[in-house]
């Protein structure tokens, strides 16, 4: 599960090249050209390196609070088999954030600095999980389309040229496609079984539409930031692009089981192109700022899981370790 | 108190304002490389890493974390400090002469001369 990270537009490209020794660089963009990955050691420019650690910080991040309104249904999940296999979802993504934060660590940012820059407030983390799951079927909503967005972001990402995010995507996507297929069952149960379950589960997709249409981000501005950042295959796909592919996916799955959207424009023009009433980026804004339904528990929760395990780390550490970046 | 539809968060009651100390150095533990094998009879192959105080935790959260969905039948783990590798800036060593026929099996066509000296005979 994941949230588009979000790549500071104001950055002036001007700058991202400041001070970097044209040769290398020349060889760098020649080695990604060629459609060959970096590899952690390598030489990378300092803008390069930046922005892929704050996209898989995020992305990591995402992983680990993304975990918290789904396990919030994990006690109350509808009989034996949902809640064993909402536990193994739930396991998952709590595993590729480990395997995120492996990857920036390669990149020369500690586990630790990542995780005290959630519970801060300092790094973002998806958007989406800023919003409660108020009903079991809230949680298949976001089991299902939250996870198809993020498996269409992650896909691309998996192309990109940084050897190890590359590669823990690829563990990733692998798991994500039990989750996408978990979803659909559960929301198909609901949608073709009682009348009440029926309205449970289109008032919770009415409820997750406008934050799904956020998922992606706003339009990316067309700057030479944007350019050299594709070019770098650290953006692989425009916001925009990914929300079409999103939209051509999964709309039609969701017609096909009588279920509305709350979007009146919502359409597919001639040229194969979907039309939408344009989301609302102040209230996305707001959210991504603190000011969402649940920003201010999920860090609560997330400091106090950190304090109160604090003395086990302790007890467990031993005076003779000594960290060493990880190889790959 | 944080008020929450979890009642998981209910329980716990935690403090509204509750910061923290931030993590130090090595809270999170080093870090060991690990190795699995899918099946008897392949190699082990490196697959990620895990942060552990010791080996034998790092072996457990090497099974959960690369193990969980019953993909492998042996892990291995080592401290990522102690593994040597050589550096992607001197891939020059792994250069060699283009021609390295010598040591492939299709360098070498006995044939053609076992032909010619049944010819002769």
């Amino acid at each position: 599960m994941y949230g588009n990270a979000y790549i500071d537009p104001n950055d002036k490209a001007a700058m991202m090249l400041a001070g970097e020794d044209p040769q290398k660089l020349a060889e760098f963009e020649a080695r990604i050209a060629r459609g060959e990955k970096i590899e952690p050691k390598d030489w990378m420019p300092k803008e390069y390196r930046k922005q892929l650690i704050r996209m898989i910080e995020q992305h990591g991040h995402s992983e680990i609070i993304g975990a918290l309104p789904e396990g919030t249904w994990i006690t109350r999940a509808p009989g034996f088999k949902r809640k064993l296999a909402l536990m193994a979802k739930v396991q998952d993504e709590v595993g590729h954030a480990q395997l995120l934060y492996s990857a920036a660590e390669t990149l020369g940012k500690s586990r630790e600095a990542m995780i005290n820059d959630l519970i801060t407030g300092k790094s973002k983390y998806s958007n989406v999980f800023n919003y409660p799951a108020y009903t079991w079927a809230d949680a298949c909503i976001i089991a299902w389309l939250i996870d198809a967005g993020a498996i269409i972001n992650q896909v691309a990402n998996a192309k990109g040229s940084y050897g190890p995010y590359c590669r823990a995507l690829d563990r990733i996507c692998t798991e994500e496609s039990f989750h996408l297929k978990y979803g659909h069952d559960n929301v198909v149960t609901l949608a073709t079984g009682t009348p009440k379950q029926r309205e449970l589960v289109q008032a919770a997709l009415t409820r997750w539409w406008p934050p799904i249409m956020h998922f992606f981000g706003p339009s990316d501005k067309i700057s030479n930031h944007t350019e050299i950042l594709m070019k770098w295959k650290v953006k692989m796909a425009t916001n925009d692009d990914m929300r079409q592919q999103f939209l051509n996916m999964y709309v039609p799955k969701i017609w096909d089981l009588g279920l509305t959207l709350p979007d009146p424009n919502l359409k597919k023009n001639e040229e194969g192109k979907w039309e939408y009433t344009e989301p609302d980026w102040e209230e996305f804004k707001r959210v991504i700022n603190g000011g969402g339904p649940c920003n201010a528990e999920r860090l609560a929760v997330r400091r106090n899981a950190e304090e109160r395990g604090r003395w086990v780390r302790e007890a467990l550490n031993t005076a003779d370790s000594k960290y060493m970046v990880p190889l790959a | 108190m944080i008020k929450s539809l979890d009642p998981r968060v209910n329980r716990a009651a935690i403090e509204e304002e509750n910061s923290i100390e931030p993590l130090k150095d090595l809270d999170q533990w080093e870090t060991y490389e690990v190795f699995h094998q899918k099946r008897r009879g392949d190699q082990h192959m490196h697959v990620g890493i895990v942060h552990a105080p010791n080996a034998e935790m790092a072996l457990i959260f090497g099974k959960e974390q690369f193990g969980r969905r019953g993909l492998s039948v042996n892990i291995w783990v080592v401290k990522t400090r102690d593994v040597f590798t050589t550096d992607y800036e001197d891939s020059d060593i792994f250069e060699t002469v283009p021609e390295k026929q010598y040591r492939e099996a299709g360098g070498y066509k006995v044939m053609d001369k076992i032909n010619k000296f049944k010819k002769g005979l």
